[in-house]
């Protein structure tokens, strides 16, 4: 196990190294800061000062090596709008992304597996055909237009939900969270289930495909033989063999929730990181871009190689080819 | 009759109710099975031997259903009773052990687990109890060291090792009755002597009556007390095993004992039954054999019926071969 998590490390690094030359040089064909930051009265003088003070005149390669320098210690550079630690930009705005994430993560889950299970096991009733088409829509509409119709109808016609910002919020270790105070969890309630209305879907189609194979296997019908009960046959033996898929997938798919969850930010005015990175873009504001970029690099990594132990943890199969190996 | 059977099965009929039509997987068939006895129920693939076995564990799958007879065990028809009586008595009274070990066992949890879990669905037992009772079963069962074994996975087992751990799993709650379809098909010979012998031994120790599903007469020959040969859902022929393999009167017993390759026939060809197991979708009017007997006659075409011939022995044909043969 150890050797394996070594390994996987060791790869980790790579692909981190090799996305940060990618990205950094991606934004740097991108544009020229410059023009943002410069004055319009700035005479040439004043221009050339400017450059030169950021290393904008170095080499592509010099330029590079500096940011991987300070990257090293942990400097991804200072925002050039807010003239602040990029990194600091980021993890200010992290908490709420994360927050919005794990409740759309936890939304997905909670509803998406018992739906899928059911929906496998009774494949011919209505209710089953009622979720697996309902699904498609979840799937396929587009998600700002659905996050628009749930503000028009929750918080407008209706007036239940509020359709914006994040509400009041609890300092828990030094993190504002607001899944803790009423308001907050009101605020959370809509961009949540706005972000969660696509993983949901795949998350019922994954538990019912999963269901639906597995409970034609002869080891479920042996359980049956043996005289189990329905609910320790669904409960254990068929739910720990569909969690298989359902976890690997999910777990890559969270780093998506939390890099993409853009969409959603911006709809509902989610304070978040996603809405960084788009006002980053507009105003060219390079080291956040990169910082949020590389960021987001080494969130999927961290999911891979977490998604990895645990698929080992869940299926013992797995375990024993990577102590041979 | 002091004496009650085990299991009494009386023209039991499961059908599959399919879109391309009824299908009549097992459609009258009746044996009975008495304590510390073995009964081989033979046939081909699709004859609906497996069929049978797991109507009478009550698990036949939509969109299948027992329309008609009865499952009598010890004297209670299994048939209509309640799906939480059934389940009390599915492992605890009636196990059953299927053809491949490959499959039976769950992959991702450990042997401990499926064992005990069996106990626990029956008994209120203690941990401890239980992991003991699962050792002894597996120890019983011919598994060496097996208290590191219950920690182990099904992938960590040979398919015979596996086999055995499905059979210590149905030993566990001391069954009346063991339905076991198939289970040394998958296995080589030697396991499949061993399993053979170990089974052999339980029931006459324990008093437990088995139904042992297969093809392989040679199995039967050896194992059995009893046969029942099933062709198209339907028993042709039963009785003491000495007497149908020695003397078969159903055509098609004969064939299907004509089929095993014997060892002084070397360089001969080898003899097969003509034809192929009808669809059971559409079965022929009247004699489901006749269209591969070279007996048939015009009279085939009424459905004969399983006629006492002598001493327990049971035929379905209208030319039974011993008595042409007198």
């Amino acid at each position: 196990m150890t050797v394996f998590v070594i390994r996987r490390l060791m790869q980790a690094a790579l692909v981190v190294l090799i996305m940060s030359l990618l990205v950094f040089g991606g934004v740097f064909l991108v544009g020229d800061p410059v023009e943002m930051l410069v004055a319009d009265d700035a005479d040439q003088a004043e221009r050339e000062a400017i450059i030169k003070s950021m290393g904008l005149d170095l080499p592509f390669y010099i330029q590079y090596l500096r940011f991987i320098g300070n990257a090293l210690q942990g400097d991804m550079g200072n925002s050039f709008v807010f003239q602040e630690s990029a990194m600091h930009l980021i993890a200010e705005r992290m908490p709420a992304t994360f927050e919005l994430a794990f409740a759309a993560l936890f939304i997905a889950v909670v509803f998406g597996i018992p739906l899928g299970i059911y929906a496998g096991l009774n494949a011919n009733s209505w209710i089953s055909k009622t979720i697996m088409t309902t699904s498609i829509l979840g799937f396929s509409l587009p998600t700002f237009w659905v996050g628009i119709m749930m503000i028009l109808f929750f918080a407008v016609i209706m007036g239940w939900l509020p359709s914006s910002g994040r509400g009041e919020t609890v300092d828990v270790f030094g993190i504002q969270l607001s899944l803790f105070t009423l308001d907050g969890l009101s605020h959370v309630c809509l961009p949540a289930v706005n972000l969660a209305l696509f993983k949901l879907s795949m998350v019922i189609r994954l538990a019912r495909a999963g269901t639906r194979e597995v409970v034609h296997q002869d080891y479920i019908k042996f359980a049956r033989a043996k005289g189990l009960s329905d609910t320790r046959i669904i409960g254990v033996h068929l739910f720990k063999n569909i969690m298989i898929p359902v976890v690997t997938v999910l777990g890559l798919e969270f780093g998506g929730l939390v890099a993409f969850s853009v969409v959603t930010e911006t709809v509902f005015a989610w304070p978040g990181m996603g809405k960084l990175l788009i006002d980053s873009i507009n105003f060219l504001d390079r080291p956040v871009i990169v910082a949020y970029l590389m960021f987001v690099v080494v969130l999927f990594v961290v999911i891979n190689l977490i998604v990895d132990v645990l698929y080992s943890v869940l299926d013992p199969r797995v375990r024993l080819q990577e102590m041979k190996s | 009759m002091s004496d009650q059977a085990t299991l009494e099965v009386r023209n039991l009929q499961t059908h599959f109710f399919t879109k391309a039509g009824v299908v009549k997987a097992v459609d009258d068939v009746s044996f009975s099975v008495g304590k510390g006895k073995i009964l081989g129920l033979v046939g081909e693939s699709g004859s609906g031997k497996t069929v049978t076995g797991f109507s009478i564990l009550g698990l036949v799958d939509e969109p299948g259903r027992v329309v008609g007879g009865e499952i009598l065990y010890r004297g209670e028809n299994l048939v209509g009773a309640s799906q939480e009586r059934m389940r009390q008595l599915r492992g605890n009274n009636i196990a059953m052990i299927f053809q491949d070990p490959m499959m039976t066992l769950n992959p991702v949890l450990r042997i401990d687990t499926q064992m005990i879990e069996a106990i626990k669905a029956h008994q209120k037992v203690s941990d401890d109890e239980a992991r003991q009772r699962c050792r002894d079963a597996l120890g019983q069962v011919g598994i060496p060291a097996p208290e590191e074994r219950l920690k182990s996975y099904p992938h960590q087992f040979s398919g015979g090792m596996r086999q055995r751990v499905a059979i210590a799993i149905a030993l566990l709650n001391k069954p009346e009755l063991i339905v076991a379809d198939e289970p040394t098909t998958a296995l080589d010979v030697t396991i499949q002597g061993q399993i053979l012998y170990e089974v052999q031994k339980l029931c006459a120790e324990t008093g437990t009556a088995m139904i042992w599903i297969t093809h392989d007469l040679s199995v039967v020959a050896g194992l059995a007390d009893e046969v029942a040969v099933m062709y198209a859902g339907r028993v042709v022929e039963s009785g003491e095993v000495d007497g149908v393999l020695d003397a078969p009167q159903h055509p098609y017993t004969a064939g299907l004992i004509g089929s095993v390759p014997s060892r002084n026939a070397r360089g001969k060809r080898l003899q097969q039954i003509p034809g192929m197991t009808p669809s059971l979708l559409n079965l022929p009017v009247g004699c489901a054999f006749k269209t591969r007997c070279s007996y048939s006659t015009p009279v085939c075409e009424t459905a004969p019926v399983l006629s006492e011939v002598a001493g327990g022995r049971q035929v379905r044909c209208h030319h039974p071969l011993a008595t042409e043969a007198v």
